[in-house]
């Protein structure tokens, strides 16, 4: 097993460190940076300045070995519209990020696997059909239309809850619920179609003739087994989150990396988005190790 | 009968497919009392297993409708109480063991936590259960008990889980034991070891035994009464000995026919050229030795049986042969050339003249290849008969020789049964005209009737064309009825070679004698002289 995750660590690792090179030489690739980050009437003397202060004017092996210390010393350069460090901007987005992603996928998580066995259980029955169609819906809504609708709905005509931005608890109730329709419909289906195949195997049968319980056959003999596939679904969905769920954090005013992101890429502030996209990158490591985890225990037979 | 501890009367089940309504079952009837064992036997397809289901409630429904009849458990009625009622019964009155231990045994918990879980689930305190499975495990003959409940189930061998089912289905002492096919996936000698613990156990508790088989040699060798069942229906009812000697039915008669192991044996023609020798072939996974120093001689219309139960090395010999798999050290000469030496050129014409029929046709044939394709495929490979109307000719004559019709061509293999399959297998060996055939465990998958066709199809085969067999298996009674000589295989090692008359009649080494005693005889009064003679040494 540690041998296991050891190799999954490394296999990342490398990943990381292609992601890492990508970004340096694409920064490079899409033009001249002085020209890029400089207003368009900046004069030449301006420019040069700007190439000497960041390095730009040393050979690009120098320049790549100076990004990959700054890199270890997480040191992205300042915020060129903010003025302080690109990653504690970056880090303060992520700890608004970190709970949103947290509490939708715990919820969709649990309510997910439970509708879903549930489902699979009473499979071609009513309640079967009901999760059918409500996932199907919830899997193919654009999130975007019913953030719109949402705020709409319960926010301007009903007058429930605050429009934008955060403070109370109450501005989180719009934000998790919008982010959660997704990924429940897509999550309610996987488990859905993996329990309805361990339901028929044939340690099942055991159970049943053994006299096991109907919810102790669904959640403890069967659910282990079916949820292999589904962890990895998991994992897809909340690194979709942990990216920054970008539209749904834009419409409600949520100052998580997402937003965070799309305002630094109109705003070209590149130390930021570089920063971003590492962070972000580390924090998917994370979760990839952590899905590893699970797998092994989960099965024994990954362990072993 | 009337006071049976366990009686089905009259039952009868449909199943609703898309196919339209099979009659699963037709007013079967058993019955089965304290401290007796009834067999039901029966091939695939048979319905063997659907009233016991229907006892246990796991069948699944839908497909599966109960038409009518009665279970009678203990002056109740199984198919009119509650789910909870039967519920609580299952495990605790009737428990239920099944053919295949490693797939019937949840993967991701250990067998400790499942075995527990018997007693737990029907509401007995944790520590008392996990005594009597320590008890238990240690009488079902596993080592190390207080280790093995940390275990999970792939950690032990195909003997120790059934051993452990066992255990599992003994947990609370009930008063009826079914067995679905406990030992059909298990080598000889470990079959023997679970059915004399089966009735070992039996005698303790007084239990009664209801188990499904299609195996004559089980019946005879545990069973007090059988009843035989044909598509759905009870064809015969008896005493083994009855049924056996005194068969009514003509399916029942059939079946005894069909038994391998009957016939006469064959004398040994040797005066026919080598065809195929190998010399010190080894092979070795790592720390496991595959094979060791294996050597043969194979003569022109020779069936040579490899013998020996799972891990004795017996498939990596063949895959060796082939260079499917690269042997380590040794030679394979093919009519005198080395077969591990060969080049591409020389190796692409050895694999015209060598070819191989597999365990599972459901699985080595093709399921998008039509018939006609499978068996015209080997033609463009090697690039012969370029001519079309020749080869559906050739298609056609090759479908009849095994047994098929010609308009079969057109038809894909899930089309077929598992013995026309193994047939197709046969026809698309033979287009190629082979010199060999190596046959792993060609038959073992397939129903004791179907078997001996296919068999007698073989010899017929050798007998006409003068195909040469390597042919390898773990069932002793085929091999005896086919093969000339036979080698005993064991951990990679050939522990005894010689004509079949010699090794079945006079055995020397001691685990070729092992595997003979294990081998179950249809006849239940050779398996009462075999038992008789066991006891008293």
């Amino acid at each position: 097993m540690t041998k296991l995750i050891g190799q999954r660590v490394i296999a990342s690792l490398l990943s990381l460190l292609g992601l890492m090179i990508l970004v340096f030489f694409l920064s490079r690739l899409t033009g001249d940076p002085a020209v890029l980050f400089l207003p368009i009437d900046a004069t030449e003397e301006m420019k040069s300045q700007f190439r000497t202060l960041h390095g730009l004017d040393l050979p690009l092996f120098e320049q790549f070995g100076r990004y990959v210390w700054d890199l270890a010393h997480l040191d992205f350069g300042e915020s060129l519209r903010k003025a302080r460090p690109a990653i504690d901007i970056v880090l303060e987005a992520y700890a608004w990020t970190l709970p949103l992603a947290g509490i939708t996928m715990g919820l969709v998580v649990v309510a997910a696997v439970i509708l879903g066995s549930l489902a699979a259980f009473n499979v071609g029955g009513f309640f079967d059909r009901l999760v059918s169609i409500v996932s199907l819906i919830g899997a193919s809504a654009p999130d975007f239309w019913i953030a719109i609708v949402a705020i709409v709905l319960f926010s301007i005509n009903l007058g429930w809850l605050p429009t934008s931005g955060v403070g109370t608890p109450w501005h989180w109730i719009l934000p998790v619920s919008v982010l959660f329709i997704r990924p429940f419909g897509l999550i309610v289906q996987v488990v859905r179609g993996s329990m309805l195949s361990a339901l028929s195997a044939a340690y099942v049968k055991t159970a049943r003739a053994k006299g096991v319980k109907n919810l102790p056959l669904i959640f403890v003999h069967t659910l282990r087994n079916a949820m292999l596939p589904v962890i990895t679904v998991i994992g897809d969905q909340a690194a979709a989150l942990l990216n920054g769920a970008v539209i749904v954090e834009t419409i409600f005013g949520f100052p998580g990396i997402g937003k965070l992101m799309i305002d630094s890429i109109l705003q070209r502030d590149f130390n930021v988005v570089l920063a971003a996209i590492m962070v972000t990158a580390i924090a998917i490591f994370i979760m990839n190790v952590l899905i590893d985890l699970a797998y092994g225990l989960l099965d024994p037979r990954i362990r072993h | 009968m009337n006071n049976a501890l366990l009686e089905v009367r009259n039952l009868s089940v449909d199943f609703h497919t898309a196919r339209g309504t099979v009659h699963a079952v037709k007013n079967v009837s058993w019955s089965v009392n304290r401290g007796e064992t009834l067999a039901i036997l029966g091939e695939s397809g048979s319905g063997k297993s659907v009233s016991a289901s229907a006892v246990m409630n796991i069948l699944d429904m839908p497909p599966a409708h109960i038409v009518s009849g009665e279970i009678f458990y203990d002056g109740q009625d199984l198919l009119k109480v509650s789910y909870e009622t039967h519920r609580a019964l299952n495990g605790k009155k009737i428990a239920m063991i099944f053919q295949d231990p490693l797939s019937h045994l949840n993967p991701v918990y250990t067998v400790g936590w499942q075995i527990v879980e018997m007693m737990t689930a029907h509401g007995r305190p944790a520590d008392m259960a996990r005594a009597r499975a320590l008890e238990l495990i240690k009488r079902v003959g596993i080592p190390d008990p207080e280790a093995a409940l940390h275990k999970y189930p792939h950690q032990f061998s195909g003997g120790q889980r059934q051993r452990l089912m066992i255990a599992m289905a003994l947990m609370l002492k009930p008063d009826i034991l079914i067995a679905d096919e406990p030992t059909t996936a298990l080598d000889v000698t470990i079959q023997a070891d679970v059915l004399a613990l089966l009735k070992e156990l039996q005698a303790e508790t007084g239990m009664g035994l209801v188990l499904i088989t299609h195996d004559l040699g089980v019946v005879a060798e545990i069973a007090d009464r059988v009843v035989v069942m044909s598509k759905g229906e009870i064809v015969e009812a008896g005493t083994p000995r009855d049924v056996y000697h005194n068969a009514q039915h003509p399916y029942t008669r059939q079946l005894i026919g069909a038994a391998p192991g009957k016939g006469e044996i064959k004398l040994l023609d040797s005066a026919e050229p080598v065809l195929l020798e190998t010399k010190k072939l080894c092979k070795t996974y790592g720390e496991f030795t595959a094979l060791k120093d294996v050597s043969l001689v194979l003569h022109r219309g020779q069936c040579l049986a490899v013998v020996g139960e799972s891990g004795s090395g017996k498939s990596t010999l063949a895959r060796s042969i082939l260079r499917l798999e690269k042997a380590d050290s040794g030679e394979a000469l093919w009519k005198g050339k080395d077969l591990l030496a060969m080049n591409a050129r020389d190796l692409l014409g050895m694999r015209r003249e060598i070819q191989m029929v597999f365990q599972d046709p459901t699985q080595s044939l093709n399921p998008r290849m039509s018939v006609y394709q499978l068996i015209s495929e080997g033609w463009d490979i090697h690039k012969l008969m370029p001519d079309k109307a020749a080869r559906q000719t050739r298609v056609a004559e090759l479908l009849a020789q095994v047994g098929l019709a010609p308009e079969h061509a057109a038809r894909y293999p899930h089309q077929f049964s598992g013995g026309q399959r193994q047939r197709i297998a046969i026809a698309r060996a033979l287009a190629l005209e082979p010199e060999l055939i190596i046959c792993d465990e060609a038959v073992s998958a397939l129903d004791v009737s179907i078997q001996a066709q296919v068999i007698a199809l073989l010899d017929d085969l050798r007998k006409r064309l003068g195909i040469s067999f390597l042919f390898i298996a773990h069932d002793l009674g085929v091999v005896r009825d086919f093969a000339d000589t036979v080698i005993v295989m064991k951990a990679g090692e050939i522990v005894e070679r010689g004509p079949t008359r010699q090794i079945f009649e006079a055995p020397q080494h001691a685990y070729t004698q092992r595997l003979l005693a294990a081998n179950l005889d249809p006849d239940p009064e050779i398996q009462a002289q075999r038992r008789l003679a066991g006891a008293t040494p």
